[in-house]
């Protein structure tokens, strides 16, 4: 309990500290939300020194971040200057659309990368590993962005499945399970470019502490002992190798919201990503704000829940342990 | 001009947590006192979980004793900064007792015997080669092999390479944790002669920490046996083995009186 | 005579690392075991000691070549498939590894490690498992078996983490146990109870011991033969006494004399012998 207390105590400060730098750092950024009104000939510069005492942004930064942090109490996170509402909503309702696309691929990044490298592993040098070795070295040397832009092309030259968007445009008069299958075939684009992108790296990662395993002296005993080369590798390798595939199981955890931002601009999925990006053009500071927040809210939870698992898995750690790994 | 090593009242105890429940104290070291005059040997023995390894590393300072006073030579080591320990660093070197651990085993020879020298900043690069050089030749390796990597050597002569390093900054005290176990015995009877041959050559003073008192019988003036972090009986060597008197003493010169005696029945007449 | 357990026939096996010449690690041994006798081997680090183990209990290193045949019980082992030897490793032959520090687990308890050995080769309920466990923790002096059957390896001292060990070789009475070096980190009180009670549980099942180390003193009064090894060869084999007190080989002759002069004496050392 205490270090619960003590993890959740240490996750506000580093929060309260994410927020005053943020605000720090958008203040030097250079351009406000009303240069382009400023470019209008129509409207008059008395308008628009109104506008912006009217949104409190002539105000000094820590009266604007005091005015801020009573708001995210509140609950709302801010104004949008752009939408003319409440940050909150507007962010929660994009989040949600990138949680769906993230957990969807972190599912299926983890189902493939996660037994494909316990089997490379297992058949060391064998034709499995050989293959699995070369498509995982393809797959990470090339660039997210190539792999969108790639899978994007091929979408729409092949013209197989929708692209862009979360629902068709009829999409009012589908019900029940068509209404699903929409949404699946609009995922299909974004998720395999996530999943293309992320399970090689796992697929290495399980693979290399999978063979170190395989090598420590404990296994080899087991193996005198005549234990059956399958359940040694289930009940005897694995949670051995569990450690390290859990620590990148709390990166994934972590990036849920934070890492697709690139691929829904691209694949054109309404989640968070197109939010921010048009955010930032338009210097709608609050909403950058407010998404910055909350993606160091999921990194933070994401490495807790990992920390918790570790302690749960490795009685060593539980215990303090030096050569814990 | 040698140096003597004295430990007065040396206390150290360690924390372990146990998940998320409370934390219980450990007494590695409790009250450990001796003195090891200036050229002379003594070896702390004891079983494993004694605290010998914990006394010797806060001998040699890589851990701070909770309480307790070390005096190296005349000058107190115990409170001293890391900045005012450095240049007594070079005084006292330690020799561990895994070679394949405590050295890089992809670095040269040369690059570990040197490397002592290269943090002390002391000598030019050709000179510290040919400190090098000496060192391999004075503990009993060709200098030609200065380029090797340790793991090509065997383990006397990967330890031996330990040992040079150790007597790189010329100290005057020398603590060898475990350093002869895991050696095959005639490797053992090796590093065992150099050792007594430096200790000549340069009058070192030796803090020796062994389980096995057979091995260091031959070695050690003074003995000093530990029992769950306390000294239970020191003395002169021959002393402590002809007439032990505390049990966890008597314990120990009786397993080695028993090889022994085992040996003395099988060889039958002839002794 | 009786029918060995075990016997070794011309057997030699190379190694070919993958950068380096390949190197002759046993070269045409010949030994025979039989059943109930405790055989010492005698060799120093890159003697072929740790092979000769390891080729008898099929578990050599894959860049590994071997010649000659590993009879156990009428039959050679070098022929059987890789399913056959899991069946008889740990049920009729057992290793008993050189660390066990680093033999156990770290993330298993104790009573699970040892139900594995058990699961592998017995047909017993949960209840006849546990019963067993602790059967063969008491057997191995270990008191209080509740408590150390749910710990885990880092919970226990060195001398209890060898007991285990131990504990898992004979879980299922084989009939051959290997023990490459298994004292040779623990102090010398530990080594003395851990040699009595190997002997102590050899004698009482009737198991064949094959005790390889470097250390000919634990040897004494506990081996019945000893087989000395210098270079991948087996240079002299005997009755333990006659090997200490009429040695042939000159390197034998070498060991011996360290052993008295160096391990055993309280005179100073004056010439060091070298045995190599």
């Amino acid at each position: 309990m205490k270090f619960l207390a003590r993890r959740l105590v240490r996750a506000l400060v580093l929060l309260v500290g994410v927020s005053i730098l943020c605000f720090g750092l958008t203040e030097f950024a250079p351009g406000s939300f009303f240069d382009e009104m400023r470019l209008n000939p129509q409207i008059s510069p008395e308008t628009i020194s109104a506008l912006r005492t009217h949104y409190g942004l002539d105000r000094p930064l820590a009266i604007r971040y005091g005015r801020w942090a009573a708001s995210v109490v509140h609950g709302d996170f801010g104004y949008s200057l752009a939408y003319n509402a409440p940050v909150a909503p507007l962010l929660w309702a994009r989040a949600k659309n990138t949680l769906l696309l993230t957990s969807l691929a972190m599912l299926v990044t983890w189902v493939i990368g996660l037994p494909l490298g316990v089997w490379s592993a297992s058949s060391r040098g064998g034709l499995t590993d050989k293959v699995a070795g070369s498509v995982s070295s393809f797959l990470i040397s090339i660039p997210e962005v190539v792999i969108a832009i790639a899978l994007l092309a091929l979408a729409v030259r092949s013209r197989a499945i929708p692209v862009g968007g979360m629902v068709s445009l009829n999409a009012e008069d589908l019900v029940g399970w068509q209404r699903v299958r929409d949404v699946l075939l609009h995922l299909l684009l974004p998720v395999s470019i996530l999943v293309l992108s992320g399970v090689a790296v796992v697929e290495r990662h399980v693979r290399a502490s999978v063979l170190e395993v395989l090598d420590a002296p404990c296994i080899q005993a087991a193996r005198g002992f005549g234990i059956g080369k399958t359940r040694m590798l289930f009940r005897h390798v694995l949670p051995l190798a569990a450690n390290p595939a859990i620590s990148l199981f709390g990166f994934s955890l972590a990036g849920l919201l934070g890492g697709s931002l690139l691929v829904e601009v691209i694949a054109g999925w309404p989640g968070l990503g197109p939010l921010i990006l048009d955010a930032t053009l338009a210097r709608d500071l609050y909403i950058v704000i407010g998404a910055v927040m909350l993606c160091s809210v999921f990194m933070l939870a994401g490495n807790f829940i990992a920390d918790v698992l570790l302690l749960a898995c490795d009685p060593r750690i539980r215990a303090g342990e030096p050569d814990a790994a | 001009m040698a140096c003597s090593l004295r430990v007065q009242g040396l206390s150290r105890q360690y924390q372990t947590r146990n998940g998320w429940r409370k934390s219980t104290t450990v007494q590695a070291a409790c009250g450990v006192s001796f003195y090891i005059p200036a050229g002379k040997t003594l070896a702390l023995i004891g079983s494993s979980g004694s605290g010998k390894s914990t006394v010797a590393r806060c001998v040699v300072r890589l851990e701070r004793p909770d309480s307790g006073e070390i005096w190296l030579g005349g000058v107190e080591i115990s409170r001293l900064g890391a900045r005012s320990l450095r240049p007594l660093r070079s005084r006292i070197q330690m020799i561990f007792q895994d070679p394949t651990t405590s050295m890089n085993p992809r670095m040269s020879a040369s690059a570990i015997i040197e490397e002592p020298l290269l943090i002390q900043q002391r000598g030019t690069r050709n000179e510290r080669r040919e400190r090098a050089a000496s060192l391999m030749v004075e503990v009993g390796l060709s200098a030609d092999w200065l380029d090797r990597r340790i793991n090509e050597f065997s383990g006397g002569q990967q330890q031996r390479i330990a040992i040079a390093r150790a007597l790189a900054l010329s100290p005057k005290v020398l603590v060898l944790d475990e350093a002869l176990s895991g050696l095959d015995l005639s490797t053992q009877v090796q590093i065992i002669q150099l050792l007594k041959n430096l200790q000549a050559a340069h009058s070192l003073t030796y803090l020796l920490i062994s389980h096995d008192l057979g091995a260091v019988a031959h070695l050690t003036d003074l003995l000093a046996v530990m029992s769950a972090g306390r000294i239970v009986e020191q003395g002169p060597t021959k002393e402590i083995i002809v007439n032990p008197q505390q049990p966890q003493t008597q314990t120990l010169v009786a397993a080695a009186e028993h090889f022994k005696k085992a040996f003395a029945r099988a060889q039958g007449a002839s002794a | 005579m009786p029918a060995s357990l075990l016997q070794l026939r011309n057997l030699s096996v190379r190694y070919f690392p993958r950068n380096g010449a390949p190197t002759l690690a046993l070269d045409a041994a010949n030994l025979s075991i039989v059943r109930g006798e405790i055989v010492g081997i005698l060799g120093e680090s890159g003697s072929g000691k740790t092979t000769l183990g390891q080729a008898v209990v099929t578990l050599l290193p894959t860049a590994a070549k071997y010649d000659g045949q590993v009879f156990f019980d009428g039959r050679d082992l070098m022929v059987a498939t890789e399913r056959e030897l899991s069946k008889i490793r740990g049920r009729h032959i057992s290793l008993v590894p050189q660390d066990p520090a680093s033999a156990l687990n770290p993330v298993m308890r104790i009573g699970t490690q040892i139900a594995e050995v058990l699961r592998a080769h017995e047909a017993l309920d949960r209840k006849g498992r546990i019963q067993r466990i602790h059967e063969l923790l008491a057997e191995v002096g270990l008191d209080d078996p509740e408590r150390i059957g749910s710990s885990y390896p880092h919970q226990l001292s060195g001398g209890q983490r060898q007991r285990v060990v131990i504990a898992m070789a004979i879980a299922c009475r084989p009939q051959l146990i290997i023990a490459d070096e298994p004292v040779s980190k623990l102090d010398l009180p530990l080594q003395l109870q851990v040699l009595e009670l190997m002997s102590g549980i050899a004698r009482k099942h009737c198991m064949a011991l094959l005790w390889i180390t470097h250390d000919p003193a634990t040897l004494l009064g506990f081996a019945d033969r000893i087989g000395v090894m210098q270079a991948g060869q087996i240079v002299e084999q005997g009755p333990t006494e006659q090997i200490f007190r009429h040695p042939q080989h000159p390197y034998t002759q070498a060991l011996v004399g360290l052993t008295q002069e160096f391990a055993l004496s309280e005179r100073p050392l004056v010439n060091a012998h070298h045995a190599n």
